[in-house]
């Protein structure tokens, strides 16, 4: 066979035509691709290399020279290079700094006192040499003369370089490392459990006959509506020291792993469903119906047909739990009490301590399980979706009594945990002062009384999710739809969907610190945007590009590339057949697309919360910082706005969507 | 609604750069600070009584996060001036060269302990803030606590578990007592304090204020914050005793400085000449009993009356200075230990 195809004679190479239209198509993914080149690849490069900027002392700057007791300088002048080579006095482990490094001058000479008539004099050997006078910054190869009492006030302060010492600093901190541990086995853990519970929850919704299916769904989907940092809140005061359910907790701390691990469980049990209720749901009944007549046990067919069928979305359902978890912040942030996560490490190296290079690298840290979890999801995924056989028959649960019955209850264990979650945040922001006054009060909604943007916080985040959910889904969409149906340009498209799934795997704090690299540089042309809104939405929309683009992209290839044939042979521009045929068809996808982007905009934390200015403060910050802060009622009463916000909107996406179909989508039932 | 929207995106870009021309005519300052968010606009109201012509476009956030921001904005500084940021953070700033120096109309009239020594100053102080112990007694009398009395009777065995107190890595309150501790008993004899205390401690939390607010709902008996909060919770109805521990206490003060690279220098100096005027620190006194201005402070409702004598001499050179060290020092003896349990 591939003997003959070699004899054949090479035939005229095909080349593709380009009208203009091609051209401005292919000029628009090129558009695209910059726009995720800006807002997603720069930052993280500019990131990168701060990670890699270390801060290290060169003590071959500085020069001392010493008097004598009456004051008169005739000694050799010595650097602090050759001083420290003489007694020792820092190892090379302590010059790699920090960029806060300080070393004390007193320490190259073991016989200072500062009641000494002695005076020494200090001096750098050029101007990049910076030592400090107490705190007065002191520069430059002239002397400064200082009696004793003077110079023990002297302290070196560190060059910047390049290479991996941050590295090196961070592996060998075990505080740090430890981070490492603990983020992987929170992670693991609540990945275990909640696919545990997503499983037999969507078992439950796809292979039984009980009652109020839809209501289930419908509750099991809240947890997408709220802060991850909600249901932290929510457990302080269920088990905390004043928790109503304290006795449950047995003297063990809600604060630490078994906060985070039940919080976790919590925000990530609807992705988890998702994906496994997919994963049921194309399971062939013709198995069934074999195994059926062959008279398997229902065990058996448990564990060899449904299993294996569900495989991929359980693996890819742990995946993305996985990832959620790692990389959420908000959550240990509320909960973790002193158990350190690598997200809260980012968040503590930045604001606490002001060391962006450490933050960095614990951001590269982070980087490396969410990278490999997205890989493998993405790997997966492209599998399960080869499962799918034309001829399969879908799969139609039968009527079990006890099964049906067990299956109500278990679901109204889970609806309880989360319908609890949510109830108390509720009734504590109620609460005039919790736990010694009941009393119900709306005290704790006077937002403009507490740290955190007030009430002009909740606008904002209103504002961000309608600007990030109109032009987000303009982008994707237009972006989708570009790479999807242009012809050739191989290299492109390929570019465009590498940048396109690369935002899943990076944690919304990486994002956000990288954005602060970037767009504050002083030479960035962008600086302009820095603290404004409009990088708050760049930002969320770069968050929340990957799901978006995939579920562009899923409606996109629903629409046979026909059209775009009999539309170019009747000689239309594309753009009228985006308008008339591709984006009307599409609609249901497109408001999908908005209400994804509008709740994730209420709801997100991790990738603001280092870009927020004054006055764009956003509810979901304002949460964290009530909290911080030690507000927990209105941190609470904040949550529950975001929550029923995002209740309204889908509401109203829900009414539209219904709208649409009926008007747009009369052709699919024909 | 999208209208509106789509709008607001346009002129948002057009605005940004508006906002930066009118800032040179119409004498708009762009004022940083850590203050808390009720006082602001009391501050900047009694301000425009004086100066009617100056805007103040307040950017607040808490100390950590201000300091993260001035610092990485330090190539191209966003802020006119400081008003109200801690004084070690300051001095981080002045190390830098991102402060100007000034001398503000009768600064010869403060206590010289809230003037920088620098001759021309970068900074002036505002207030004090100062440590103290909230202690909850309702839930002290559940579980049979005594009041403690001074930090060493923190480390007593009763007390384990029932302490909680900021993380000096991520608080500025949480870094001025660790500093203070080691001022008091000396670099040795501080760590043993806190090797013990650590015993005691519920856990860190990662703001100065929250100690004292989860003592006051009672998460937690005892917490160790500082007095103004303890006074405010107090005065919302909590039970609570604000103790001033024995051997005394660290502080820090509120601070103002001129930013360095300032595009409207006149409207900075006339601001800051502003902030240390008699009646700014009359105004200061309605939350801190301690302020720069000598002769001015009155008490403060339930503010511990002997706070002020209790004020350390703090060396704010030495927590600047060492300011790095000891929060590498703090975390690795105290944030490793959380191991899974």
């Amino acid at each position: 066979m591939s003997k003959l195809a070699t004899e054949l004679p090479a035939g005229p190479r095909v080349r593709l035509v380009l009208g203009s239209d091609d051209w401005f198509m292919r000029g628009f993914i090129a558009l695209i691709v910059l726009y995720l080149f800006v807002a997603l690849a720069l930052p993280l490069y500019a990131m990168l290399s701060k990670s890699i900027s270390t801060f290290r002392m060169d003590l071959t700057q500085f020069q001392f020279q010493v008097s004598d007791e009456t004051g008169f300088f005739s000694g050799d002048i010595l650097s602090a290079d050759e001083l420290n080579a003489a007694v020792g006095a820092y190892s090379e482990q302590e010059l790699n700094v920090g960029s806060g490094g300080r070393l004390s001058a007193t320490a190259f000479f073991p016989d200072f006192s500062f009641r000494s008539p002695v005076k020494y004099r200090v001096r750098g050997v050029d101007d990049s040499a910076v030592f400090l006078l107490g705190s007065e910054r002191r520069t430059g190869p002239s002397w400064v003369e200082l009696d004793s009492n003077q110079f023990r006030r002297v302290v070196l302060r560190p060059v910047t370089s390049v290479g991996l010492d941050n590295f090196k600093r961070y592996f060998s901190t075990p505080s740090l490392v430890q981070s490492i541990k603990n983020s992987l086995f929170i992670a693991a853990i609540s990945t275990v459990i909640t696919v545990l519970l997503a499983f037999c929850f969507a078992y439950a919704l796809n292979r039984s006959c009980m009652r109020f299916k839809g209501v289930f769904r419908l509750i099991a989907m809240a947890p997408i509506l709220v802060p991850s940092l909600l249901p932290g809140i929510a457990l302080v005061y269920l088990f905390g020291n004043q928790g109503l359910l304290k006795a449950v907790m047995a003297g063990e701390s809600i604060y630490g792993p078994y906060g985070i691990i039940a919080g976790s469980v919590f925000f990530t049990f609807p992705h988890a469903m998702l994906i496994i209720t997919t994963a049921l749901a194309i399971s062939d009944a013709r198995l069934y119906e074999a195994a059926l007549s062959l008279r398997t046990s229902r065990w058996k067919t448990f564990w060899t047909i449904t299993i294996p069928g569900a495989r991929y979305g359980l693996i890819s359902a742990a995946f993305v739990v996985f990832n959620l978890v790692i990389t959420d912040f908000g959550l240990p942030k509320v909960i973790g009490g002193q158990y350190n996560v690598l997200a809260v490490d980012i968040y503590k190296q930045v604001i606490g301590q002001q060391n962006f290079e450490m933050g960095a690298v614990v951001s590269v840290v982070l980087l490396i399980p969410a990278m490999l979890a997205f890989g493998i999801d993405r790997i997966v995924q492209r599998r399960q979706v080869a499962l799918l056989s034309a001829r399969s028959v879908v799969y139609q649960p039968s009527s079990s009594r006890i099964f049906d019955r067990f299956c109500l209850l278990y679901c109204s264990l889970i609806a309880i945990f989360i319908l609890g979650i949510l109830g108390i945040c509720q009734f504590a922001a109620l609460v005039k002062f919790w736990p010694y006054d009941l009393s119900l009060s709306l005290r704790n909604y006077a937002f403009n009384r507490m740290d955190g943007g007030g009430w002009a916080a909740y606008r904002n985040s209103i504002e961000l999710a309608g600007l990030t959910a109109f032009f987000g889904t303009v982008i994707v969409f237009t972006g989708a739809y570009m790479v999807e149906k242009t012809q050739g340009f191989k290299g492109g498209r390929t570019l465009f969907q590498f940048l396109a799934m690369l935002p899943m795997a990076i944690p919304g704090m990486v994002l956000g610190l990288a954005y602060i690299f970037f767009f504050n540089d002083p030479d960035n042309p962008l600086n302009f945007l820095y603290g404004t809104m409009a990088i708050l939405v760049l930002c969320t929309v770069t968050h929340f590009y990957t799901v978006s683009h995939l579920t562009a992209v899923t409606a996109l290839k629903q629409m046979d590339n026909e059209f775009e044939s009999v539309n170019a042979s009747l000689k239309q521009p594309f753009y009228k057949l985006f308008a008339r045929v591709s984006v009307p068809v599409c609609l249901p996808a497109i408001l999908d697309i908005s209400i994804y982007l509008f709740v994730n905009a209420m709801t997100t934390v991790s990738a603001v919360v280092f870009l927020y200015s004054t006055s764009t403060a956003l509810a979901s910050v304002a949460v964290l910082n009530m909290d911080d802060a030690g507000d927990v009622a209105p941190a609470a009463a904040m949550g529950m706005m975001i929550f029923y916000t995002n209740v309204a909107a889908r509401i109203v996406h829900a009414g539209l969507s219904r709208g649409v179909l009926r008007r747009t989508q009369v052709w699919r039932h024909h | 609604m999208i209208t509106r929207l789509i709008g607001k995106a346009l002129t948002l870009g057009v605005a940004t750069g508006a906002m930066a021309l009118v800032t040179a005519h119409a004498a708009e300052l762009t004022v940083y600070t850590a203050v808390e968010a009720e006082d602001l606009a009391r501050y900047a109201e009694q301000f425009n009584k004086a100066h009617p012509d100056i805007t103040i476009n307040w950017v607040r956030d808490s100390t950590g996060v201000v300091t993260a921001k001035l610092l990485a904005e330090k190539n191209n500084p966003q802020a006119d001036v400081i008003w109200g940021l801690a004084a070690t953070s300051l001095l981080l700033m002045k190390s830098e060269g991102m402060l100007e120096p000034y001398a503000p109309k009768g600064v010869e009239n403060l206590d010289p302990k809230f003037v920088d020594k620098s001759d021309p100053p970068t900074w002036t102080g505002m207030d004090a803030w100062v440590a103290s112990v909230c202690f909850n007694t309702v839930e002290a009398d559940k579980l049979g606590l005594t009041a403690p009395t001074s930090w060493q009777d923190l480390t007593k065995p009763e007390y384990k578990g029932h302490v909680i107190m900021p993380n000096p890595n991520s608080s500025g309150t949480g870094f001025l007592d660790v500093s203070s501790w080691l001022q008091l008993f000396g670099e040795e004899d501080g760590w043993a304090y806190m090797d013990a205390l650590h015993e005691n401690i519920a856990r860190y939390t990662h703001s100065g204020s929250a100690p004292c607010k989860l003592a006051a709902s009672g998460e937690i008996p005892i917490g160790v914050s500082f007095a103004f909060r303890g006074a405010k919770s107090k005065a919302e109805g909590a039970p609570l005793e604000i103790i001033v521990p024995s051997e005394g206490v660290g502080w820090d003060m509120e601070a103002t400085a001129i930013v360095a690279g300032t595009d409207d220098l006149e409207a900075a100096k006339t601001l800051v000449d502003w902030t240390i005027t008699k009646e700014a620190n009359e105004m200061y006194n309605t939350g801190y009993a301690v302020v720069a201005y000598p002769g001015v402070a009155k008490p403060v409702e339930h503010f511990p009356p002997n706070l002020i004598e209790k004020m350390i001499d703090n060396d704010f050179e030495f927590a600047a200075n060492n300011r790095a060290a000891i929060l590498a020092e703090w975390q690795s003896r105290y944030d490793g230990k959380s191991e899974p349990k």
